[in-house]
């Protein structure tokens, strides 16, 4: 898979209060609906302004916090393409592969890149390209990738179970 | 060479040795969920399975909005009720008088129990290690495919080792350690890890307090967070144990660590973190003076008796000066505050005490912030926005410390007022 977006860049120790309010966590069930408010305590122009296929690209500790899925439903739903980010929380980090959403560790982009300009990441491949420079990542360790093969945890399991 | 604690509870549970780093899937001694059963159900039915694994390894405790503050709410409190009752699931707490915060009643009920593995879907599942219960937060999807399952993967931590000595002096109390030490280790400098207790610092501390350190261990990013099972462990789990299937393990002298650190609880003051991160600690006096609009007392870091009785000992016989919302964590804890008198201490002082349950601290109701406002909390979160409006600002403190702020309308040293 290879996707090409527009950078939203953040900083470190992005919470998943500020990714989706807790004050929506019981009131919005529709995942579409979820995507409004995605990021509306951190910068309420991501919600108005991405497209699909775009890349957040963020410091240390993305998705620090609650252990709400809907931090990583919102990013999925309003289409964003991956996550690339110097770590990740531990338990946004399994909810983002669980729903499908691709995430990268890398710190090396963010240093090549501003908000708006153009990215290009290769999974198979397993590399970034931005600002003509390219950049490796590394696999995910194979249990992930399996993971990510089925889409996410839920076809995982139904395969696993053969449910499907 | 030794083992860590996550080595010994998940080899105890994978049924061989293991080691960090080791990726190893395993059957949970018990599921938390709480008010998002309804979603998890509703994923549950998506993957295609009728009854789960295990009906009596599920506990559901409905907290985050009791009672239903809306009509959205109630569907998801009536779609967890529905789907405990179809699944013939018996450890179901509903909004009762024998209810409260999801983690004190797991704790209480006697499903916290040393060297199981609980997995629940609320980051704050590793307050369990307070009992040396392997405990880690997942979520919503993860338990949906556990209970069709009945396994979960889980990576071995490696270990972070705090060694704990002295003792707090009076005014001093385990959330200022932990704050502290959140400031010292920052927002991700446990990240992926076990975080291990260890020392006299910890022995001399309740379980209480021993809750309090360990629930802010996802904070630090920590897997989870524990102390060693003792004495005082197990007397509070005698009688109301779930399961006899537990077993008190320890990490070796000699395990290896990947970070340590050491404190002496005597050097210990009373502290806060500032808005807008739990991390960014500051000893009282730098925020002594702050404004507050509101002070709030209660959730599953500070909602015990210990701390109920803390905030009594400040407001006896005084006025708070701004409104000051206590929240205790259980009904048990609330029966007990109410019978030694802490309770009427509270009210005499003009305290609102609210139902047990979680409240304002997730600003779903009972005390959100307008803008612009400024709340003192015994909580384990301020994030901008969490307890209601993203203009408002959260500071966390002890429940010593919330309570002088209460009496002074503005952050306050508690040793100054006691």
């Amino acid at each position: 898979m290879r996707i090409r977006g527009k950078v939203w860049k953040y900083g470190d120790d992005v919470n998943t209060d500020v990714i989706f309010a807790g004050k929506y966590t019981y009131t919005i069930k529709d995942r579409a609906e979820m995507a409004r408010y995605a990021l509306e305590d951190l910068d309420p122009e991501f919600a108005r302004s991405a497209s699909p296929g775009d890349i957040i690209v963020a410091g240390r500790n993305w998705g620090c916090g609650s252990s709400r899925e809907q931090a990583a439903i919102c990013l999925k739903e309003r289409g964003i393409g991956a996550i690339i980010a110097r770590s990740f929380a531990r338990i946004h980090y399994r909810n983002c592969l669980n729903e499908g959403l691709p995430i990268i560790i890398s710190s090396e982009i963010q240093d090549l890149v501003k908000s708006g300009d153009e990215v290009e990441v290769d999974f198979e491949g397993g590399e970034i390209t931005a600002a003509g420079v390219t950049i490796k990542f590394p696999p995910y360790p194979e249990f992930v990738q399996g993971l990510v093969n089925d889409g996410g945890l839920v076809p995982h399991v139904k395969k696993t179970l053969g449910l499907t | 060479m030794g083992r860590t604690f996550a080595e010994y509870v998940l080899g105890r549970a994978a049924g061989h040795p293991v080691s960090a780093n080791e990726v190893v899937t395993v059957e949970p001694d018990f599921c938390m969920s709480h008010d998002n059963t309804g979603p998890i159900s509703r994923t549950f039915k998506r993957i295609g399975v009728k009854r789960v694994w295990d009906p009596n390894r599920l506990v559901v405790i409905l907290d985050h909005g009791v009672p239903a503050p809306s009509s959205d709410h109630a569907i998801n409190h009536k779609e967890a009720r529905e789907f405990m009752r179809g699944q013939g699931a018996p450890h179901f707490y509903d909004v009762t008088s024998g209810g409260g915060v999801c983690h004190q009643k797991f704790c209480e009920e006697g499903f916290a129990l040393p060297g199981q593995v609980v997995i629940g879907s609320d980051s704050h599942t590793c307050t369990y290690g307070a009992f040396g219960t392997f405990a880690a937060g997942i979520g919503r999807t993860e338990m949906a495919a556990a209970w069709a399952t009945g396994a979960i993967w889980l990576k071995v931590p490696e270990s972070f080792r705090i060694d704990v000595s002295g003792e707090l002096r009076d005014g001093v109390s385990a959330k200022d350690f932990i704050l502290k030490v959140m400031g010292d280790v920052r927002s991700d400098g446990a990240d992926y890890m076990s975080v291990e207790f260890h020392g006299e610092g910890i022995s001399a501390m309740s379980v209480a307090e021993r809750m309090t350190l360990c629930n802010l261990g996802i904070e630090m990013g920590a897997k989870n967070a524990v102390c060693k099972p003792d004495r005082k462990v197990f007397d509070f789990i005698r009688g109301r144990e779930k399961s006899s299937d537990w077993e008190a393990l320890w990490a070796d002298p000699d395990a290896e660590y990947a970070r340590a650190l050491s404190y002496d609880l005597s050097g210990i003051t009373p502290g806060v973190a500032r808005p807008h991160t739990v991390d960014n600690y500051a000893p009282v006096e730098s925020a002594r003076g702050v404004r507050i609009d509101q002070a709030f007392i209660g959730t599953c870091t500070n909602g015990r008796l210990e701390d109920l009785r803390d905030a009594a000992r400040i407001l006896k016989g005084r006025r708070a000066a701004v409104r000051t919302i206590v929240i205790p964590a259980s009904w048990e804890v609330y029966r007990a505050a109410m019978r030694d008198g802490t309770l009427d201490v509270l009210i005499d002082a003009g305290c609102v005490v609210c139902n047990p349950g979680c409240g304002p601290c997730l600003g779903a109701h009972m005390g959100t912030l307008a803008p612009g406002e400024t709340c003192i909390s015994t909580a384990n979160r301020n994030f901008k926005g969490r307890m209601g409006d993203k203009e408002s600002f959260i500071y966390l403190a002890s429940p010593l410390t919330v309570a002088a702020s209460a009496l002074r309308g503005e952050i306050s040293d508690p040793r100054e007022v006691m």
